[in-house]
């Protein structure tokens, strides 16, 4: 296997854009990677798209040449991957697979999702079947219910409270308002992360990621040949994807995600790296608890310390360990086949120091944590600066 | 052992749903830890259930448990 580099990225603003649609979003970030990456269409040799529901969203299915060929690749392999919210995450591992192994020089990997043509209960609906619809989801769960569970049993195991899960809201609002990309440029006090309209005890409206329309793309090449392509090249040091149940009442233990920490462990030993030298993450924080248990899966704080860890600035822009610069989910948006690549987007402008007001002064070593459904799929991607 | 009795290992309640299940809002589920092993996703009838707390089924629908607090 030999090294591979991002050498280009792109993304469209993410939030509500009701006269845009999944090919448009898409072709924006595309093309935009493909300058940045001073690359033509032609020199691309496969490409990836990160997608979950575009047929059930927008009618459209065959998303990858649809996507492709409106951005002139032509005639290379062009494949659609899916894995709920950590379909982009998914692609990226399969297209870093291709170029690490020699197989491809130039991979694009876009992901795209079109969320806000459905009213909100539809929304809801296409997003449920990432779960078990044979059960969970058949007794009446929506995902906010399901995480709602983990954060219950997490509050009984650890003592995690309302309070631990608000400071995560609070903190990604915070960076969100500093991002000219974010859909919910806002910062939010701590009463009213406490206080939001319920949706499904413990978590309210505050504890929950946006529905958004967007698309982020990066452009992997072989390292040894990022020069050519850009002055600002990031290492990808490691990436690993791991799998697990579907259903939540499945797993042994809901207060940790089996898949993250497989994903984590194996990424942190390619990488040669351990989570103390992380030096800024961006985790998946759908809902806001899924941040906490992010924070211990990946060893950033112990188990069951999460909350406090977060409630004690650890994880804040002038934190040890800056979480979700962007934004997050939360506050950035989570156009969910998007989601994985845009968090790599977000990292490389920290490490080209491109993040603007958002910037932190430490940013040489970096982390994304993709996940899907309740953890059924997790990838986990370590970067560097060369 | 009773696949009929179990303890609640984590639960819900549910303001904001599909369409399909609007005309029950609000409503409780849960994770049931069975009494004969393993665990299902049911329906909590009647009083709200905290973790812990001892539940029996009182009926299926449609491939559903629900269940109810043992008092």
């Amino acid at each position: 296997m030999r090294p591979v580099a991002v050498i280009g990225i792109g993304k469209t603003p993410f939030g509500a854009f009701p006269d845009r649609d999944l090919r448009s979003l898409a072709v924006e970030a595309g093309e935009k990677c493909l300058r940045n990456g001073n690359t033509a269409p032609a020199q691309v040799d496969a490409f990836f798209l990160g997608n979950f529901a575009g047929p059930s969203f927008a009618g459209q299915n065959h998303l990858a040449p649809y996507v492709s060929t409106a951005l002139g690749i032509h005639g290379v392999p062009a494949t659609r991957v899916e894995a709920a919210c950590a379909s982009s995450g998914s692609a990226l591992f399969h297209a870093y697979n291709g170029v690490a192994s020699g197989v491809y020089d130039s991979v694009l990997v876009v992901g795209v999702e079109k969320m806000t043509c459905q009213p909100t209960p539809r929304v809801t609906e296409i997003l449920a079947g990432a779960g078990d619809c044979a059960g969970e989801i058949k007794a009446g769960s929506t995902f906010a219910s399901l995480f709602a569970m983990i954060a219950r049993r997490h509050m009984h195991q650890f003592g995690t409270t309302r309070e631990h899960l608000a400071a995560v809201a609070v903190k990604n609002h915070a960076n969100g308002a500093l991002n000219p990309d974010a859909q919910m440029r806002k910062a939010i006090t701590m009463e009213q992360a406490m206080a939001g309209r319920p949706i499904a005890d413990p978590l309210n409206l505050y504890d929950c990621s946006l529905i958004s329309d967007g698309a982020a793309a990066v452009l992997l090449a072989p390292a040894e040949r990022a020069g050519e392509f850009t002055d600002k090249p990031v290492r990808v040091l490691g990436i690993a994807q791991a799998s697990d149940f579907v259903a939540l009442d499945q797993k042994p233990d809901i207060t940790t995600f089996p898949a993250l920490r497989r994903a984590s462990a194996k990424a942190y030993q390619m990488a040669g790296v351990g989570p103390g030298d992380i030096q800024l993450a961006e985790l998946h924080d759908c809902f806001t608890i899924a941040e906490i248990v992010a924070i211990e899966d990946l060893g950033f704080a112990a188990r069951g310390e999460g909350g406090p860890f977060t409630l004690a600035g650890h994880t804040a822009r002038t934190g040890s360990i800056p979480i979700n610069t962007s934004g997050g989910l939360k506050s950035k948006g989570h156009p969910v086949g998007a989601t994985g690549v845009a968090q790599i987007c977000d990292l490389v402008l920290q490490m080209r120091c491109e993040a603007g007001a958002r910037q932190v002064p430490r940013h040489s070593l970096a982390l994304a944590q993709n996940l899907g459904g309740t953890g059924a799929t997790c990838v986990v991607t370590i970067l560097g600066t060369v | 052992m009773s696949d009929a009795t179990g303890t609640i290992y984590t639960e819900t309640v549910i303001y904001s749903s599909t369409e399909a299940f609007a005309a029950d809002l609000p409503y409780q589920t849960a994770i049931v830890a069975l009494d004969s092993g393993g665990r299902v996703t049911g329906r909590i009838l009647g009083e709200r259930v905290r973790i812990d707390d001892r539940v029996s089924r009182v009926e299926m629908r449609d491939g559903v448990p629900f269940f109810r607090k043992i008092p």
